[in-house]
C-alpha cells in the first residue's frame, strides 16, 4: 500500500522536475548548435562556440547588460536598506499607528500585476516632472526607483520571516546590560539576520535584472535594459545568441545559489553547534 | 528577568524613524501613483506631452472647474473586446492555477516527505528556475513548440506524426508558459505548509482502517488548506494581468487584459484608456489581494 503510494508520488515529482528542466536543458544544448535555425541540430559543425563569440561582440546586448547591471546593483542595495527597516519594524514593533497600512503596502507589490505597477509609476514620474521638475525625463533613475519599490517588498518578507524565527532574548539581554537599541541592532540583530539580508540582496538584484514590464514603462530613450533588448529580439523570432545568454545566466545563477546555500548550511551548523 | 519589548526600548522617536523611511517611500511610490492613475482615467486623450488633458481648470474669474470625463469607462463597458479580454484573463488565470495545483501539489508533498538531505536538494531545484530570467525561460518554449521545434522534430522522427503540430501561438502554448513560469510560486508556500504537518496523524488514520486516499482527503488536504490558498493566490493574481507570456507564446488572438493595457499605452498612446483598464483590473483584484493577506496573517499566527 505504502509502496504504491510512494511510486505514484515519486513519478509525479519526477514529471514535475522534467517539466521544469527540459526547456532549460534544451537552451543549453542548442547554444552550442552551429545552425542559425536554432532548433535544427547541425551535427557536422556542432558543438561550436561561435554564438558565444558573436554574443560577446554584440554591442547592443553588452550596452544593455551594463545598464541592467547598474540598475540592479543600486536597486539591490537600496531595497535591502528599505526592506530591512520595514521588516524589522513590522516584526519587532507589534503595535504602532499605521502598522496595518505598512504591512499592506509592503506585501501588495508581491502580487500586483506588473502592468499596473509599471503604468502607475510612469504616471507618477510624469506628474512629478510637471509639478516640481524632478525627475527630469526618464531613464536609469526612474527605473531604479521603480525597481526598489517592488524589490523592497520581497526583502521585507525575507527579513521579517527570519526575525520571526529568532529569539528576542539575545537582544533583550544586551539591552538589559545597558546597550543602546541602535548598538544592539548593529552588534546583535544585524549579524544574526545577515544571511537573510544577503538573500534579500540577491533576490532584489535578480528581480531587477530580469524585469521587462516595469522597465519598459519607466525607461527613457537610450536606456534599454537587457530584458528589453531580448524581448524585442525574441519578438522577431528565435536567435541563437539568446540561447547563449540563457546558458550564461543559468550558469552564473546556479554557481551563486549553490555557493550561498552551502555557506548558509555551514553557518547554520556552526550556529547550532555553539 | 525583566523583559522589555523592543517597542518600549526604542521610545517613540526611534521607532518612528525606523519605519518612517519605508513608510514614506511606499506612500510616494506605491499609493500616490494609484491616485494619479485614477485621476488620469477621467482625463481625455490629447495630442500633447503628456498625452492627456488636465482635469482642473482655473478660469479668469477664479473659478476652479473640474472636468471628469467618464467616456473612457463608457468606452470600456460598451466595447465588447475589453469585456471579453477580462473574462478570458480570469479564465486563463483560473485554469492555470488549477493546472499548477495539479502538478505542484504532488511535488510539494513529495518534497516535504523526502529525507532531509534529498529535501534540500529538491527545494534548491525548485528555487533555481525561479532565479533565472522569466523571459529566457518563456523563450525556451518557443524553441520547443515551434513548427520546426524540438518537440515536433522528435515526434516526426519517431513517426508518431507526419506533419508538424501547430502548438506555438495557441492557447495551449500560453497555458504551458504560464504554468511553467508560476509553478515555483505555488510549490514553495505549499511546501512550507506541508513541512509543518504532523505525519503521525496519517499513520493513526491508516491504523484505524482509513484508506490512503481517504486519509489524504480527510486529513492532509484540509490541513494544507492555507498553503493551497496562499500558493493559488500567488499564481492567480499576477496571471490575470500577465503580459509577457501571452505576448510571446499566445499569438495575436490571445486576448489578455494585461496585453490590452500594454497596447493601449504603447501602440495607441491612449494613456487615459490604459489608466481606466488598470483601475478596473485593480478593483477586480483587490478582493483577492485582501484574501491573500488574510491567509498570510493566519499562517504566521499559526506558526507562532
Amino acid at each position: 500500500m505504502n509502496q504504491r503510494r510512494s511510486v505514484f508520488i515519486i513519478s509525479c515529482v519526477a514529471f514535475g522536475f522534467a517539466f521544469l528542466y527540459i526547456p532549460i536543458l534544451s537552451m543549453i544544448v542548442f547554444s552550442f548548435n552551429a545552425s542559425k535555425l536554432v532548433t535544427v541540430w547541425d551535427a557536422a559543425n556542432s558543438p561550436t562556440l561561435k554564438w558565444y563569440r558573436s554574443l560577446l561582440s554584440n554591442e547592443e546586448i553588452l550596452d544593455a547588460a551594463w545598464i541592467s547591471l547598474k540598475v540592479a546593483v543600486i536597486n539591490a542595495s537600496g531595497s535591502v536598506i528599505l526592506g530591512t527597516l520595514a521588516g524589522f519594524g513590522l516584526s519587532r514593533f507589534t503595535n504602532f499607528r499605521g502598522r496595518f497600512v505598512l504591512n499592506a503596502m509592503a506585501t501588495a507589490p508581491l502580487v500586483m500585476p506588473e502592468v499596473i505597477t509599471g503604468l502607475s509609476l510612469l504616471l507618477l514620474f510624469v506628474a512629478l516632472e510637471q509639478l516640481i521638475g524632478w525627475p527630469a525625463g526618464r531613464g536609469i533613475t526612474t527605473m531604479t526607483l521603480s525597481h526598489m519599490t517592488f524589490s523592497m517588498a520581497y526583502v521585507t518578507v525575507v527579513v521579517q520571516s527570519r526575525l520571526a524565527t529568532f529569539d528576542t532574548a539575545l537582544e533583550e539581554a544586551a539591552m538589559d546590560l545597558g546597550a543602546k537599541p541602535l548598538k544592539v541592532f548593529f552588534v546583535i540583530t544585524l549579524p544574526i539576520i545577515f544571511p537573510a539580508i544577503l538573500s534579500g540582496w540577491l533576490l532584489a538584484f535578480t528581480l531587477s535584472w530580469d524585469d521587462l514590464v516595469i522597465s519598459s514603462f519607466t525607461s527613457g530613450p537610450g536606456s534599454s535594459t537587457l530584458p528589453m533588448v531580448v524581448f524585442s529580439k525574441v519578438r522577431l523570432g528565435v536567435s541563437p545568441e539568446i540561447n547563449v545568454l540563457a546558458t550564461l545566466t543559468i550558469s552564473v545563477v546556479t554557481l551563486i545559489i549553490v555557493a550561498v546555500s552551502f555557506w548558509m548550511a555551514r553557518s547554520n551548523r556552526i550556529e547550532r553547534a555553539t | 528577568m525583566r523583559r522589555t519589548p523592543w517597542s518600549q526600548r526604542f521610545g517613540l522617536s526611534g521607532r518612528g524613524l525606523v519605519v518612517l523611511l519605508p513608510y514614506l517611500w511606499l506612500m510616494l511610490f506605491f499609493v500616490v501613483p494609484f491616485v494619479i492613475v485614477l485621476k488620469i482615467s477621467f482625463a481625455d486623450i490629447d495630442l500633447a506631452i503628456p498625452p492627456y488633458t488636465s482635469l482642473f481648470q482655473w478660469d479668469e474669474k477664479n473659478v476652479l472647474s473640474i472636468k471628469l470625463n467618464l467616456n473612457n469607462y463608457v468606452f470600456l463597458f460598451t466595447n465588447e473586446l475589453y469585456f471579453k479580454a477580462l473574462i478570458n484573463s480570469l479564465k486563463v488565470a483560473l485554469v492555470s492555477t488549477l493546472l499548477c495545483l495539479l502538478i505542484g501539489y504532488p511535488m510539494a508533498y513529495g518534497i516535504a516527505r523526502a529525507k532531509p538531505a534529498t529535501r534540500n536538494l529538491l527545494l534548491l531545484l525548485v528555487i533555481l528556475p525561479f532565479w533565472t530570467s522569466l523571459l529566457l525561460r518563456v523563450y525556451a518554449w518557443i524553441g520547443l513548440l515551434k513548427a520546426n521545434g524540438v518537440i515536433n522534430n522528435i515526434l516526426m522522427a519517431l513517426g508518431l506524426i507526419h506533419e508538424p503540430l501547430a502548438m506555438l501561438y495557441t492557447p495551449f502554448a500560453m497555458y504551458v508558459g504560464i504554468v511553467y513560469s508560476y509553478l515555483p510560486f505555488l510549490i514553495l508556500p505549499l511546501y512550507a505548509n506541508l513541512e509543518k504537518m504532523d505525519w503521525q496523524l496519517l499513520e493513526a488514520a491508516e491504523d484505524l482502517g482509513c484508506r490512503p486516499w481517504q486519509a489524504f482527503y480527510k486529513i492532509t488536504l484540509p490541513l494544507s488548506r492555507n498553503g493551497i490558498l496562499a500558493g493559488s493566490m500567488l499564481v492567480f493574481i499576477p496571471a490575470v494581468g500577465e503580459f509577457v507570456i501571452p505576448a510571446l507564446l499566445g499569438g495575436p488572438n490571445a486576448l489578455m487584459i494585461g496585453r490590452i493595457l500594454w497596447d493601449e499605452f504603447f501602440s495607441n498612446r491612449a494613456w487615459p484608456v490604459a489608466s481606466a483598464v488598470a483601475i478596473l483590473l485593480l478593483l477586480l483584484l483587490v478582493p483577492f489581494m485582501m484574501w491573500y493577506q488574510g491567509i498570510q496573517a493566519r499562517e504566521s499566527a499559526g506558526a507562532r
